[in-house]
């Protein structure tokens, strides 16, 4: 198994090479990091345009500038900033924990919510509430993420109105300053995680939910799922030892690729909180052209999708025993 | 461990007036109509239909395994409990306890992600007060009757490491796990390779007389029925159309269905030159018109055929037949009443001139 | 051997089955085949909340472009009524300045549409065409087009969009060029899905064996058992690419003024979600509407296509 996530390592290497050139071919050739430089008015001296010009290495053609990009990459270094004060290292690592928290509190709430859910319409198909938690499903699948978001924000804000008090938090990841203590600091975290997590879990849930009540009719439908029952096992145990734990060994698979759209999801949602994440740094260097802050950025997005689908592709192999890693 | 014999009679399992159906958008799929039997202690009663002609659905409504859309009536009486009028618990009590069942297909049959050991194992926990262990020690013992070879080692394989062969013998261990009065097998070697069959049926058995349950074996394959069963019963369209011990129905069949099975199957013990199989196939059994459900497929039709179905009539000691016509069929071989299966000269000759045009 | 009879309607059976008298081939009523098309068409006819969709979905477009067409403001149009309620005069309300927000909506709706249609178009083409070819030919020229398929998925698809809307975006064309550029490759391991696995299938194998050519197995036996997946996957993509659009749109790397589409419009509305509401409920749940009939339509075609669920366990 270690040889294979080994290999597996390798193999994403070449993966992640490509994307980030190609990501720093576009990037760099879609923009231009000079431009809010060159609008300004009085338009700055030549020689401040030529210092520029070095320190973002805009004089090298691309395949230097890319390559040594890449060399600073394994000295930690991702290249300078337009903003000459940042250091993208610094920004990627603050920003990766304050979004990671969402990202992984939504997925395990949307994966324990779309069992659940997905185990009772299976159960009860064509009940009254598997139509209803199906309509229910669709509707989150048909509702954009921001627009959930703000309603959430709105009630959050109206909740609070009600209330006379800062019951929930609608704004920011934390409260600046941060309060004093540890347990505050983590109840402070926690409540400004509420909306955000909702809103990102509501709309994850949805599609895993579907899945789950297919996998689980197919497998409640199987011949050994027949055969626990003319065992005379009780239903709790067929249901729980037989249909469930075969119908979810595929949701892993089905989880890992839906990983990148989590972390898109994510951008929107903390835009919508105005969190100063990982999805901030994103939009803002975007907007200022920012290549090396940009490409970097993708570059962590990918090796995070990477390790999670090689955790998804480790568990599905412990899970199920006919996949045995060589 | 079984109870004392009830002291009027040795029945084991009656099954009266049973009619399964389904419902379907193009109305009720009658799968059993009025099917009346009984399995005594320790015989082997053979089920002989082809697909649909609900042998299958019969066996399934006996563990209360039919999906909760069937509709069900009649009464199955085990141990003097109706099975029908029993709770999804009590059920649970009897079934793999008392009665066990081995399925068609053991490919599918078992779970992918236990050992086999472990899915025996359970089979004995559901019933017996015993430790994991000790129920491991049983499967290991199990698998030895059924002649796995190292079951010390297979005992913690996954069923995707053996064979079909020997994981339907895994599921026939299962089915013996706690001595049962009753196994139903259904179709248990139709999935499997010629040359394991016949494997198949000595490990079914040597779990029959292990445990000396009276056993209900479906299959279509009469060759099966021939070398396993005590009584036979003739399935077709949801309904018997022909009970009796094997010697009647091989020798003196006396309805034309169970004339024609026996006509398209090769033997080795008659001289015949040709097969007869029976022409068409067997009648949808959603909308079912009057008369008997084999009339348009039967050289001996008549229109009383079509107009009145006919019932299960006594033909003889513990034989019994639907069929107006029967003392007609008695009596009579498979080629005098069917025809041969006969090679359409003229399509062959045009066939011939044609591969002849081309060369 | 009777010859196999079709027939074509479900009453010919039930009348079938209620003439005793009927000459003795007939007598034998096994169940009819109906074809394929009839059988699927017939099955989506039943699913009730697909139909409900389609009708929803078919009023909607009318509405957007003839309603539109009709409404006697245009998009853009400033009229003298600022920041009005939902009144008769505007259904949906004005804006701060005084827009239309009916006119604003519906033309919102239709930019919303184009850009899906057309990355669904697109990304369907690519995506099947690339997924189709690594499939059937399989080794080495599949690895390398599937990783570069694995390459697009492995990044976050609004991150690069917004990347790209940013630099080469605004109109509504562009916009869906991107998302379409980005989409192709979910289609193709999709449709690369679907090509593995009919092509193991036996009644392939035996076409094959029967001496067809390639381009018959393709025409008759390929294309008419992927269409099913293949539509399922198109009217998923019509609603991922409303929603992509309207996120994009929202995070100010979508469509620009003076464009509209329904993602742009909510986005301006956030900050008036109190003063003026409407402004925020309308545009969103047009999406809603459409991503949701869509969805349905797809579950739809889903069940009509998919002939295991309604076996009867004999």
């Amino acid at each position: 198994m270690l040889a294979f996530a080994l290999r597996r390592i390798v193999i994403s290497v070449p993966i992640l090479l490509v994307a980030s050139f190609i990501v720093f071919a576009l990037a760099t050739y879609s923009a231009d990091p000079l431009g809010p430089l060159l609008a300004k008015n009085p338009p700055p001296p030549p020689s401040v345009i030529a210092a520029e010009t070095a320190r973002l290495h805009l004089d090298q053609a691309l395949v230097p500038r890319y390559l040594s990009w890449l060399g600073g990459l394994f000295r930690g270094d991702f290249g300078p900033s337009v903003v000459s004060t940042q250091v993208i290292g610094d920004q990627l690592a603050g920003r990766f924990w304050i979004t990671i928290r969402l990202v992984v509190l939504a997925m395990v709430i949307a994966l324990l919510l779309s069992v659940v859910v997905g185990v009772i319409t299976a159960v009860k198909q064509y009940s009254k509430s598997d139509y209803a938690a199906t309509f229910l499903g669709f509707l989150f699948l048909a509702m954009p993420s921001f627009w959930l978001a703000i309603l959430l924000k709105q009630g959050g804000i109206e909740f609070n109105g009600a209330v006379g008090t800062q019951a929930i938090y609608t704004i920011g990841s934390s409260s600046v300053p941060a309060p004093k203590g540890f347990w505050a600091n983590l109840v402070d975290i926690a409540g400004h995680l509420v909306l955000p997590t909702i809103a990102l879990a509501l709309i994850s849930y949805a599609a895993w939910s579907r899945f789950v009540r297919a996998s689980m009719l197919e497998t409640l439908n199987s011949d050994y799922v027949r055969l626990a029952r003319a065992k005379g096992l009780p239903r709790r145990t067929v249901m729980v030892k037989h249909a469930l734990r075969t119908a979810l060994i595929p949701l892993t698979t089905v989880t890992a690729l839906d990983i990148a759209s989590i972390i898109g999801g994510a951008v929107v949602t903390e835009r919508v909180f105005q969190w100063k994440g990982l999805g901030d740094l994103l939009l803002t260097s975007i907007q200022t052209s920012d290549v090396y802050a940009l490409t970097s950025w993708l570059l962590v997005a990918a090796v995070v999708v990477i390790v999670f689908n090689l955790i998804a592709d480790l568990l599905y192999g412990v899970l199920d025993p006919r996949i045995r890693y060589a | 461990m079984s109870p004392a014999p009830s002291p009027t009679t040795d029945t084991v399992l009656e099954v009266s007036g049973l009619n399964v159906s389904f419902p379907s958008s193009d109305g009720a799929v009658r799968a059993v109509r009025g099917v009346d039997y009984a399995l005594r202690r320790g015989e082997i009663l053979g089920i002989v239909g082809e697909s649909g002609s609900g042998k299958s659905v019969t066996s399934m409504a006996v563990m209360g395994l039919l999906p909760n859309t069937a509709q069900i009536t009649g009464s199955i009486t085990f141990d003097g409990q109706d099975l029908l009028t029993l709770s999804e618990q009590q059920l649970n009590g009897i079934r793999g306890d008392r009665i066990a069942m081995i399925f068609q297909d053991p490919m599918t049959s078992l779970n992918p992600v236990y050992t086999v050991g472990a899915q025996i194992a359970e089979a004995v926990r559901a019933h017996r007060d015993v430790t994991k262990a000790q129920a491991l020690e049983r499967a290991v013992e199990l698998l030895r009757t059924v002649r796995i070879p190292n079951p010390e080692q297979r005992v913690s394989s996954y069923p995707h490491e053996l064979s079909g062969g020997m994981r339907q013998r895994v599921v026939i261990a299962i089915a013996m796990a706690n001595d049962p009065d009753v196994i139903i097998a259904d179709e248990p070697t139709t999935a499997l390779d010629v040359t394991v069959q016949a494997q198949i049926l000595d490990a079914l058995k040597a779990a029959q007389q292990e445990t000396g349950a009276a056993m209900v074996l479906i299959t279509h394959d009469l060759g099966v029925i021939a070398g396993q069963a005590d009584r036979v019963m003739v399935m077709y369209a949801g309904k018997l159309v022909e009970v009796g011990s094997v010697e009647d129905i091989f020798y003196t069949p006396r309805m034309p269905y169970t004339l024609g099975l026996l006509g398209s199957l090769p033997r080795l013990d008659q001289q015949s030159e040709r097969l007869t199989p029976i022409p068409g196939s067997p009648p949808s059994v959603v909308n079912m018109p009057p008369g008997c459900p084999f009339s348009p497929r039967c050289p001996l039709s008549t229109p009383e055929c079509d107009d009145t179905e006919p019932v299960l009539e006594s033909v003889g000691t513990d034989h019994r037949a639907a069929c107006h016509h029967s003392s007609e069929v008695s009596g009579a071989r498979p080629d005098e009443v069917f025809d041969t299966a006969t090679v359409d000269a003229d399509a062959l000759g045009e066939f011939v001139q044609a591969a002849e045009g081309q060369a | 051997m009777p010859e196999p009879r079709t027939s074509t309607t479900l009453t010919d059976q039930a009348q079938l089955a209620q003439t005793p008298g009927a000459a003795p081939v007939d007598r034998e009523f096994t169940v009819a085949e109906r074809s394929q098309t009839q059988l699927v068409f017939r099955r989506f006819l039943q699913h009730r909340a697909a139909m409900i969709s389609l009708v929803v979905l078919v009023l909607l477009v009318l509405l957007a472009y003839v309603g539109g067409a009709l409404w006697k403001y245009d998009v853009g149009e400033i009229t003298p009524d600022n920041s009005v309620p939902p009144s008769l005069d505007h259904p949906f309300g004005t804006d701060a300045v005084g827009k239309d927000q009916l006119a604003q909506v519906l033309g919102g709706t239709r930019i919303s549409l184009q850009v899906s249609v057309v990355v669904t178009l697109f990304a369907t083409a690519i995506g099947t065409l690339w997924g189709s070819i690594a499939g059937f030919f399989g080794g080495r020229i599949d690895t390398v087009m599937m990783r570069i398929a694995d390459l697009v998925l492995t990044l976050p698809l609004v991150a690069v969009a917004a990347m790209l809307g940013h630099n080469f975006g605004g109109t509504w064309y562009l916009i869906a060029f991107v998302i379409a550029g980005l989409y192709w490759a979910y289609v193709s391991r999709v449709a690369r899905g679907v090509v593995l696995s009919l092509r193991e299938k036996e009644y392939i194998e035996a076409a094959r064996a029967l001496g067809a050519t390639n381009t018959r197995i393709i025409l008759r036996h390929l294309v008419p058992n992927a269409l099913g997946s293949i539509l399922v996957n198109l009217t998923i993509l019509v609603a991922l690419a409303i929603l992509l659009e309207t996120a994009l749109s929202y995070l100010g790397f979508g469509v620009q003024n003076p464009d509209t589409s329904l993602g742009l419009l909510v986005s301006e509305a956030q900050t008036a979600l109190t003063t003026r509401p409407w402004l925020f409920y309308f545009p969103g749940l047009f999406i809603i509407i459409i991503a949701l009939t869509i969805n349905f339509i797809g579950d739809g075609l889903r069940d009509a296509f998919d002939p295991q669920q309604t076996k009867v366990r004999q």
